[in-house]
């Protein structure tokens, strides 16, 4: 077992792990924030997606002790005092999901993909997401979510 | 999926993961980006009993020009590659590979040194390494050496690298003047491997006559394959439309394919006829250009 330090959603944790356990699980079930999914666990859907030092990475690939000492955002993080980030707003606003298990990681791509590029293009947001399979909505209505959530941040949103 | 247990080691020096690596032996596995070999241990294809995690050694993520060489550290990801704009602007096949190489989310992590060492046929960056006739660094006991690009490939799966050591650094030559580069990769969606891609780097005469020319194929046999066939007939030619098109005949018979999940040996063979010869129109417009 090893002992991990690391900070989710600006909280820090302590736990003992084994070295085999994958974030994604230290996530769900250590920690119980179960919004993270797992969908395919082989590395190629997207659900999993947190951020890792703001960027976004695949959980159920990366091992619990490699995030020791480092600052992980999930899509727990996003909703601030009962308001909904801009991002999450889009979702609903623009009908971006549909059975939802996509949208925590397409979320979580979508808000560190923002921060670097606050006006992108729908080129440069089809790209950005194209990590984030989604089987539902045809993809359409998530690039109007991103869209509604870059302009709301623009206006000073959030 | 839960990968076989294992002793993690994050070693603070590259000196310290060396000795561990020594210590260890076959037992022991590098992790970098860890998106190659975390699938493989959950799937338990690998069963390190040591994995040596070599991301928390300082000052091997640099990207940088010096005395004539782009020196790529083993922490530089995928992702550092394709944000980088001199990058971009000044080596365009390096960053067509890196938007290409898997997905966003797998590029935050896998590293371009990774991506040799593992050396899977369908990997994108041996065959660009490939064409810009790179050299690597692998660092062990005894210090550094250096390996060319050409013999470091020495199997599916395998490479020159020892198994104390480190692959430390990729060195990529400056481009002459009127260079330009491409990588075009026919995949079947977003993330996959390539079915067969090709990389090619050329540099031309002010008159516009091709002085060096490198070719490399992906996916295109059992190793990543320099087409030196095609190479050297782009030599001391100008890259007029029957001079690439012939240049794709000869990649295409220098690739020695075999049929996989993603296509046949036939339609990968004249995926590289076609590839090359529009990679190379491709390489010559940004060479034209002035990159
Ligand atoms: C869904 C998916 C799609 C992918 N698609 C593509 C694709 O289209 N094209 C492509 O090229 N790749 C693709 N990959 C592979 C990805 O790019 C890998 O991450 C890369 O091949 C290995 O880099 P890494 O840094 O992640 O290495 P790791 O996974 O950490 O290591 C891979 C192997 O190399 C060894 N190794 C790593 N670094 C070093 C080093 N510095 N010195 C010595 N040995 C080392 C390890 O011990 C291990 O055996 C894909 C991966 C996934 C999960
Ligand atoms: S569950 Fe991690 S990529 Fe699909
Ligand atoms: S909403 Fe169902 S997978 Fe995206």
């Amino acid at each position: 077992m090893m002992r991990v330090q690391l900070t989710v959603n600006g909280e820090r944790h302590e736990v003992e792990v084994e070295p085999r356990l994958l974030l994604v699980h230290l996530l769900r079930d250590v920690l119980r924030l179960t919004g993270t999914h797992i969908g395919c666990d082989t590395t190629h859907c997207g659900a999993c997606t947190v951020l890792l030092e703001d960027r976004p990475v695949k959980s159920c690939t990366v091992f619990a002790v490699q995030a020791n000492g480092k600052r992980l955002m999930t899509v727990e993080g996003l909703e601030r005092n009962g308001t909904l980030h801009p991002i999450q707003e889009g979702f609903v606003q623009e009908h971006g999901l549909q059975c939802g298990y996509c949208t925590p990681g397409m979320m979580m791509t979508s808000y560190a993909f923002l921060k670097r590029t606050p006006n992108p293009s729908e080129d440069e947001i089809r790209h950005a997401i194209s990590g984030n399979l989604c089987r539902c909505t045809g993809y359409v209505n998530i690039v109007k979510a991103v869209q509604y959530a870059a302009a709301r941040l623009q206006e000073g949103g959030a | 999926m839960i990968p076989a247990a294992f002793e993690y080691h994050a070693p603070a020096s590259l000196a310290d993961a060396v000795k561990l690596l020594g210590q260890h032996g076959d037992e022991a596995k590098i992790l970098s980006g860890g998106q190659s070999l975390i699938p493989l241990m959950k799937l338990r294809l690998a069963t390190p009993r040591h994995v040596v995690d070599i991301n928390g050694i300082a000052g091997l993520d640099y990207l940088k020009e010096e005395d004539g060489v782009l020196r790529i550290g083993a922490l530089v990801r995928e992702a550092d590659l394709e944000d980088s704009e001199f990058i971009r602007a000044r080596y365009p096949l390096l960053h067509d590979t890196s938007r290409v190489v898997a997905d966003p989310l797998v590029r935050n992590l896998a590293t371009v040194c990774g991506n040799l060492a593992h050396a899977d046929p369908a990997n994108d960056h041996p065959a660009a390494m490939l064409a810009l006739g790179a050299e690597v660094v692998a660092t062990g006991p005894r210090g550094e050496r250096r390996i060319a690009i050409t013999s470091f490939f020495t199997g599916p799966f395998a490479t020159a690298l020892r198994g104390d050591e480190v692959l430390t650094e990729v060195r990529v030559p400056v481009p002459l003047p009127r260079s330009g580069g491409a990588y075009l990769k026919l995949e079947r969606k977003v993330g996959d491997f390539a079915t067969a891609a090709v990389a090619v780097q050329v540099a031309l005469d002010p008159a516009g006559t091709c002085v060096h020319a490198g070719v490399g194929l992906t996916n295109a046999g059992t190793v990543p394959i320099k087409a030196r066939r095609a190479e050297g007939f782009l030599r001391g030619k100008p890259l007029d439309d029957a001079t690439v098109r012939r240049a794709g005949e000869l990649a295409a018979e220098e690739a020695d394919p075999v049929d996989d999940v993603r296509g046949s040996a036939a339609y990968k063979r004249d995926l590289v006829r076609v590839l090359t010869a529009r990679a190379l129109r491709l390489a010559a417009g940004r060479a034209g250009a002035g990159r």
